[in-house]
């Protein structure tokens, strides 16, 4: 990296370190959590972070919810994409009831999965935009993660949050409108993404500001525990997608991006790609849903009475659909015993979800792995010896995700 | 596309853009009597500088809300200051932990007289969901809030609904309540001097 | 090259003879129980063996059983050789009264929080962590909020009428 440090001439004055307390609410920190930063000048010495501003305790309120009560929790945990937490949760009920799903249902959560990971790159992507000065991008794409929502919403009614799907599938079929919604935005967004990376990719200004910052090397990032697009900058092509693949990632054919130095660019980039692939994937799922015919096309969960929630109009017409409902909504379904890890490539990596069940109500234990919980503690070796600016670009391209961090 | 001035001023119709409600008063060519109260609450009302206070999910909808598609720039607050001191609008969304507690308190503190406060969200509300060992059971057992938002997350057209309901508590507020008695005791209530 | 579950437990074994027990394959991951005073020998050898390579700390966490006397917290560590893709648990059980288990965050840099997390969930005591203090929950905590003795709701909340809520 080149110098561009101002040094004082030598016995000129006492040099001295500053210290500087960067957030729990400081704008440029997009969530909560405060850096203690030690700042020689405006180069950083040291830092130190403190955690668990949001620390709501998932896993204790887990303990004492039955399945579905903890499909909401999942959502506020990575809430930019929502839809893969709530999806990976279910996969892991359903590996522990030992599901197997229709592959309509599959693809169909491969469509929502990968909307929800462009979603959540596009935002830390726009959000490394604004740190570097170009608030354009930002204004400019979220117009179209609209769109994303709109489809969400369609789905499921929500937005945000979606507590989307059941175990075993979807609770009702995609409408018409949902796909024709889907069509716009595959229509739309590659121009738009086209051009966001028109504004960003040769961009000198972005480039210098983002080149070398915030490198690490893959063996330190492997050490650190990154996983996800943050590791696979640094070179490492681990995707859980693809290494132990789930609701048949094997049938699509993407490329896993990698960067080379693992700095702010680099993870730029590979989020950029990341969202190319994401699509070209949306639209292989796309194409192998419309190719089912008849009544396999209005398949959208599997047939599994006792957990999948039934019809509304079942409910209130049969007495066997009443029980099913009432016992789910009340979580009186003992759940099988045993202990499952079942893990999801999330928005940031690796997802984890480590079930212990003893036969009750409820599971014994649920662990969440975390990923930004896992790797921000990268964040000093990774800002030490950079400039202060450099540091608030490093700290949103590691897309931190204060919900997800403090559990 | 580039458009002329007149496009941003007139709308299709050729009417003038709307203009905010005149306050009570009397008037004739050239004058126009009011009270002192309705005049500085107009003009606070529609220059709100909100300062948000985004801990989670509600932030991300926020961020919705401040985009284009709902533009909460439309209604005079368009300038998000970031610094305590220069805003009167404290925008609380998300959870607020125990651990967080104080920091909000002190952020409160920091704001100068008059200032508002917006709930935005179940967590700051009520604590919502999370009623567990480490949340802050609602932001109101530590700051006094003038609107709640429910909703987890409120949807964008929630949150402006919630900026609406403060402008017409804005407008409407005399002067002089500040200085009264209800409010220091309100303020004594949360140990604030 | 893959390396299965078998070879594993076989060069495990080979290593550490009876020391380790309990093997079980719950959804085809190879988990097996140890003493505690092994728990970094037994990492240390995984990373380092030339054919078993597990050199990624996936996660890390505590589980409180408090009815089984003299085990009452476990570990629970989950490595993967990214290589070969294989994942491996194993865990170690220890007293609740003495909780004292070996750090790991000298192998993996990535354990140092999981283990504060821990220690701020469960109490467990890292011997030789370079810094062991509470990391969600303010420091002037003085229980350990995960144990199953302690409740989950907010105890200083009084709007919530009793009778309804059953406390």
């Amino acid at each position: 990296m080149v110098d561009h440090h101002i040094k004082l001439p030598e016995g000129s004055i006492e040099k001295t370190t500053t210290t500087l307390n960067l957030g729990p609410t400081h704008p440029a920190t997009h969530g909560v959590f405060q850096n203690i930063l030690q700042l020689d000048g405006e180069r950083i010495v040291n830092a130190e972070q403190t955690i668990g501003y949001i620390h709501r305790a998932f896993e204790k309120i887990a303990e004492r919810r039955p399945l579905y009560q903890i499909t909401p929790l999942t959502d506020r945990m990575n809430y930019c994409s929502s839809p893969i937490n709530n999806m990976g949760w279910h996969q892991t009920c359903e590996k522990l009831l030992g599901l197997t799903l229709p592959k309509r249902v599959d693809y169909l959560r491969v469509i929502i999965m990968e909307l929800a990971r462009i979603s959540d790159h596009l935002i830390c992507n726009s959000i490394v935009g604004v740190d570097t000065g170009a608030f354009t991008g930002f204004l400019y794409v979220m117009q179209y993660r609209e769109l994303i929502y709109e489809i969400y919403e369609e789905i499921c009614g929500s937005r945000l949050t979606t507590n989307i799907g059941r175990i075993g599938g979807f609770e009702r079929n995609f409408t018409n409108t949902a796909f024709t919604k889907l069509e716009r935005f595959l229509d739309e967004y590659p121009k738009v993404l086209k051009e966001f990376n028109n504004l960003f990719m040769r961009n000198r200004i972005f480039m210098e500001r983002t080149i070398g910052g915030g490198a690490i090397s893959a063996e330190r990032a492997l050490n650190y525990g990154f996983t996800g697009p943050n590791l696979r900058a640094a070179g490492v092509d681990y995707d859980v997608r693809v290494h132990s693949p789930y609701s048949s990632y094997e049938d699509f054919d993407f490329i896993v991006p990698v960067g080379k130095t693992g700095d702010n660019y680099d993870r730029f980039m590979v989020r950029n790609e990341e969202m190319n692939q994401s699509l070209s994937i949306i639209t292989q799922a796309y194409r192998k849903v419309q190719e089912f015919k008849g009544a396999d096309a209005e398949v959208f969960h599997a047939d599994v009475p006792e957990y999948y929630l039934p019809e509304k109009k079942d409910v209130y017409t049969k007495m066997e659909a009443l029980i099913y409902h009432f016992k789910i909504v009340m979580g009186e379904t003992d759940i099988p015993k045993g202990e499952v890890y079942h893990s999801v490539e999330g928005g940031n990596g690796e997802v984890g979800y480590y079930l212990i069940s003893d036969g009750g109500r409820t599971p014994y234990r649920l662990h969440f792995r975390r990923p930004c919980f896992i790797y921000y503690q990268a964040y000093n070796e990774l800002v030490k010896g950079s400039m202060l600016s450099d540091a608030i670009v490093t700290l949103s391209s590691l897309n931190l995700i204060a919900g997800e961090m403090d559990g | 596309m580039a458009r002329p001035v007149q496009y941003n001023i007139k709308n299709e119709g050729g009417k003038p853009v709307s203009l905010s409600e005149m306050p009570l008063g009397d008037g004739g060519d050239g004058y126009f009597v009011t009270k002192l109260s309705s005049v500085v609450g107009l003009a606070r009302k529609n220059s709100i500088w909100p300062l948000p206070f985004a801990t989670s999910c509600c932030g991300i909808e926020f961020m919705a809300t401040m985009g284009a598609n709902y533009d909460l720039a439309r209604f005079g607050a368009e300038r998000i200051g970031f610094s305590p001191r220069q805003c009167d609008l404290l925008m609380v969304m998300g959870t607020i932990a125990k651990k967080m507690g104080p920091v909000l308190r002190q952020v409160y503190l920091q704001m100068a007289e008059p200032r508002w406060v917006l709930s935005v969200g179940a967590c700051a509300c009520s604590g919502g969901i999370f009623d567990s060992y480490s949340v802050l059971q609602g932001i109101d057992q530590i700051i006094p809030v003038d609107v709640y938002v429910p909703g987890c997350p409120p949807r964008p057209e929630g949150i402006i609904d919630g900026i609406l309901k403060i402008q017409e508590l804005i407008e409407h507020e005399s002067i002089r309540r500040r200085n009264g008695e209800k409010y220091q005791e309100l303020m004594t209530s949360y140990g604030i001097q | 090259m893959t390396l299965t579950n078998e070879t594993v437990q076989q060069r495990l074994t080979e290593k550490f003879g009876e020391e380790l027990h309990s093997w079980e394959e719950p959804y085809g991951l190879l988990t097996f129980s140890a003493p505690k005073d092994l728990n970094l020998k037994i990492m240390q050898f995984l990373y380092d063996d030339p054919q078993l390579k597990f050199r990624f700390l996936t996660d890390l966490c505590a589980v409180h059983y408090p009815d089984r006397k003299g085990e009452e917290l476990a570990m629970v560590y989950l490595l993967h050789n990214m290589t070969d893709n294989t994942r491996l648990r194993f865990k170690v059980y220890t007293d609740i009264a003495k909780p004292d288990v070996f750090t790991a965050s000298a192998l993996y840099e990535s354990a140092n929080w999981m283990e504060r997390e821990t220690y701020d969930f469960y109490g467990v005591n890292f011997i030789g962590h370079p810094n062991l203090k509470r990391i969600q929950n303010v420091d002037e905590m003085n229980y350990f909020p995960m144990r199953k003795e302690f409740p989950l709701e907010d105890q200083s909340r009084r709007d919530k009428d009793d009778e309804m809520f059953g406390r």
